[in-house]
């Protein structure tokens, strides 16, 4: 993509023509024009992101990535999906995205007392696949490490963040952590959300819920993220709730030298 | 009472005024998902017909939402002007269509704005065509002023929309004068903000004021943060210009906006107080859209076009400046693809327009709706043949804090080259004297225009 060049600058020297304004933002400016149009090159690099935005709403979930990242921390994988047939329904019908399709009701595994985590497709498939395997490697031995016991990982096909409410009733963990793919931008296309949830059952509402939001290459890292999960997570324990009972006090830590 | 109406043989009835109209409107995805949309085609068309037949003054007497439990509704009752309305007053829905078309010219239109109801304007857009709608709209004609004249004849405004994922100020003023440099900005300079909270919001207030003064621009700027963040900003002694809010049709619907019409009216009183405007004091500036109370649960059983429509009279209450539909930014559940947007885009701004209001429309889709560019062209197009007050100007189409598309700063410069519009009279001497299309046509920046000005270096 021939876009903007990050941000920057202050080495360089006074803007003097009109493309040095890229290097202030993220945004297309100084795009140039064609008579009243949009140059080609710049019309082509946003219809190639629009493109891979439109593709990856469409992706489907693939999980292998996800086994893979479960098998090595000696976790098994239960495939599940809503109710929402196919991806029409799905955004068409967001309640019953939020809903388990009737035959997986009964393959869900017991977890009582365990953090389960549900990784579902949500709005970009291609998202979660890409973020979620790193964040489960960096997250499953920290909360183990705290003594806190890690259910077998749900990968859920035509998933509303919801859906894990109904999940983690069925399961009897004590929080579900939903890892969901965030609807694609422009310029973030594979970025993944997480959700957590304590005591969850169907009617929790989003206000019961923590939200990391942007996990992603260029957003937050999947360590960082794991460290945040862990700290929500502790303190999900300690006032048994989720939510805006609980504020996102988590320390902040000094950056390694790069 | 209800309403009945045959087609093709088969009866089909209507237990009340709400379901008539939901069931009378086109298709869309948000109608059905609320279950109030017709379940034919034929259904929708006995709906259309037995809604043509309605006397405009059964709107007078039956409410969508009761009187008693909706303070949108009681404001829409108090205020409606009898004398206004006795022009079309003996007319039913049908007739009021084929009375807008026919002999309604633009002063019988202003005159008969306060004397409509939002839910007569939603009734009759229910049986217009796309032609319909945008041949009517063009012949309304609504003026307001702040420190520049907006709606002339012959004008089309762009509010420039420089948003920054993180606030930040540079990449805010690269935005705002890359959207100067191709002529947008005369409808308002408005930042989303990031993060909605009164330091920030005092940041970029002082940032867009302080681009307004030293490039001397004829326009206004506005933080589209909560009202509430605005009134603090304003206590604060911030350059506040417009006060900016979403805002729905119903009381529930604002409640879950955190808003109320007591809290509009005290924002807008200490707006005027601050007497910032220099040829007007419209200060106000509201963003509506389709959708917004059912997602709140807060539609009452109503049709997302109808509530929409109501949203209107809660803007005229406080004579804004600027009122935009953010058509296509709700999502796929609400309205599917291209067809359903372009549709809605149009309703809102013929319903904003015959309710006497300022309308914009923010022409725009998220990547999960089934529409693209071309679509967006299309709505465009027919929104400036309709006489759109003024559209959006996003740094190539792409709102990178948002992650949604709306129209560029070349769309803008298209619709106006395309339909041999001007922008606001002040804001079009104030470019030709910073001499901005000979620079831009080259590459370069006018002299006058100098980015350390802003904080670029």
């Amino acid at each position: 993509m021939s876009g903007p060049e990050g941000k920057g600058g202050e080495h360089a020297p006074p803007p003097a023509r009109w493309a040095d304004l890229r290097r202030f933002t993220a945004a297309r400016v100084a795009l140039g024009r064609v008579g009243d149009g949009m140059p080609t090159a710049a019309h082509l690099a946003f219809q190639e992101a629009h493109a891979r935005a439109r593709d990856a709403v469409h992706a489907t979930l693939d999980v292998v990535g996800v086994a893979a990242a479960a098998e090595s921390l000696g976790l098994p994988v239960v495939a599940v999906a809503s109710q929402a047939a196919d991806r029409r329904t799905f955004l068409l019908r967001p309640d019953l995205g939020r809903r388990l399709r009737a035959a997986d009701r009964g393959r869900l595994p017991a977890a009582p007392g365990a953090i389960l985590f549900v990784v579902a497709d949500g709005l970009c498939a291609s998202g979660v696949a890409a973020q979620a395997p790193a964040f489960l490697a960096e997250a499953v031995p920290l909360l183990r490490g705290a003594g806190m016991p890690v259910a077998p990982i749900i990968v859920a096909a035509q998933g509303r963040v919801a859906l894990g409410d109904e999940i983690g009733g069925l399961t009897g963990a004590a929080m579900v952590a939903m890892l969901i793919g965030e609807r694609p931008g422009l310029t973030a296309t594979e970025s993944m959300g997480l959700y957590l949830t304590f005591a969850p059952r169907p009617g929790r509402t989003d206000a019961e819920r923590n939200c990391i939001s942007n996990i992603r290459d260029g957003g937050m890292s999947a360590r960082a993220a794991a460290e945040k999960l862990l700290w929500l997570a502790g303190a999900a324990l300690r006032l048994g709730a989720t939510g805006v009972a609980l504020k996102d006090e988590q320390p902040a830590t000094p950056l390694l030298p790069a | 009472m209800g309403f009945a109406a045959s087609v093709g043989g088969t009866r089909c009835t209507f237990s009340d005024l709400k379901t008539l109209l939901a069931r009378a409107t086109p298709l869309r995805s948000g109608d059905v998902l609320a279950g109030v949309a017709a379940e034919s085609a034929a259904e929708r068309v006995a709906a259309q017909r037995a809604l043509a037949d309605l006397p405009l003054t059964h709107f007078l007497d039956e409410v969508v939402i009761p009187y008693e439990a909706d303070e949108v509704t009681r404001l829409i009752q108090d205020r409606h002007d009898p004398a206004a309305f006795a022009p079309v007053r003996s007319l039913t829905v049908g007739g009021f269509r084929d009375w807008l078309l026919g002999v309604a010219d633009t002063a019988a239109l202003t005159a008969l704005a306060p004397g409509l109801t939002p839910e007569m304007a939603a009734a009759v857009s229910k049986i217009m065509r796309l032609q319909d709608l945008v041949a009517v709209a063009a012949k309304c004609r609504v003026v307001t002023r702040f420190r520049n004249t907006i709606g002339l004849p012959g004008t089309l405004s762009i509010r420039l929309q420089p948003n920054d994922p993180v606030d930040d100020p540079r990449g805010v003023a690269a935005a705002v004068l890359d959207g100067l440099l191709l002529g947008a900005g005369d409808a308002v300079i408005g930042v989303n903000p990031a993060t909605d909270n009164v330091e920030t919001t005092i940041r970029v207030l002082e940032l867009l004021d302080a681009v307004r003064l030293r490039y001397d621009i004829p326009t206004q700027s506005c933080v589209l943060a909560h009202v509430t963040t605005t009134m603090r900003a304003m206590q604060q002694g911030a350059p506040v210009d417009l006060v900016f809010q979403s805002i729905g049709g119903t009381e529930a619907v604002n409640r879950s906006f955190g808003v109320s019409l007591s809290l509009l009216a005290e924002s807008r009183e200490a707006a005027l107080a601050l007497g910032r405007g220099t040829l007007g004091q419209n200060v106000m500036y509201f963003e509506t859209g389709q959708g917004s109370a059912l997602s709140a649960e807060a539609h009452h059983g109503c049709d997302q076009q109808t509530i929409e429509a109501r949203a209107y009279a809660v803007a005229r209450e406080y004579a804004p400046l600027l009122v935009n539909s953010v058509v296509g930014f709700i999502g796929p559940e609400y309205l599917f693809d291209g067809k359903q947007i372009t549709r809605a885009g149009l309703e809102d701004h013929f319903c904003g327009k015959l309710l006497g209001l300022p309308m914009g429309v923010d022409v725009c889709y998220t990547n999960h709706a089934e529409a693209d560019q071309d679509d967006m062209d299309a709505l465009l197009t027919l929104l400036g043949v309709a006489g759109v007050t003024y559209v959006m100007g996003v740094p190539g189409a792409d709102d990178v804090m948002l992650a949604y598309q709306s129209t560029s700063f070349h769309d803008g410069r298209y619709v106006r080259a395309a339909l041999g519009k001007r922008p606001a009279p002040e804001f079009a001497a104030w470019m030709e004297r910073m001499g901005i299309e000979a620079a831009s046509g080259q590459g370069e920046l006018p002299r006058l225009m100098a980015p350390e000005l802003v904080g670029l270096a």
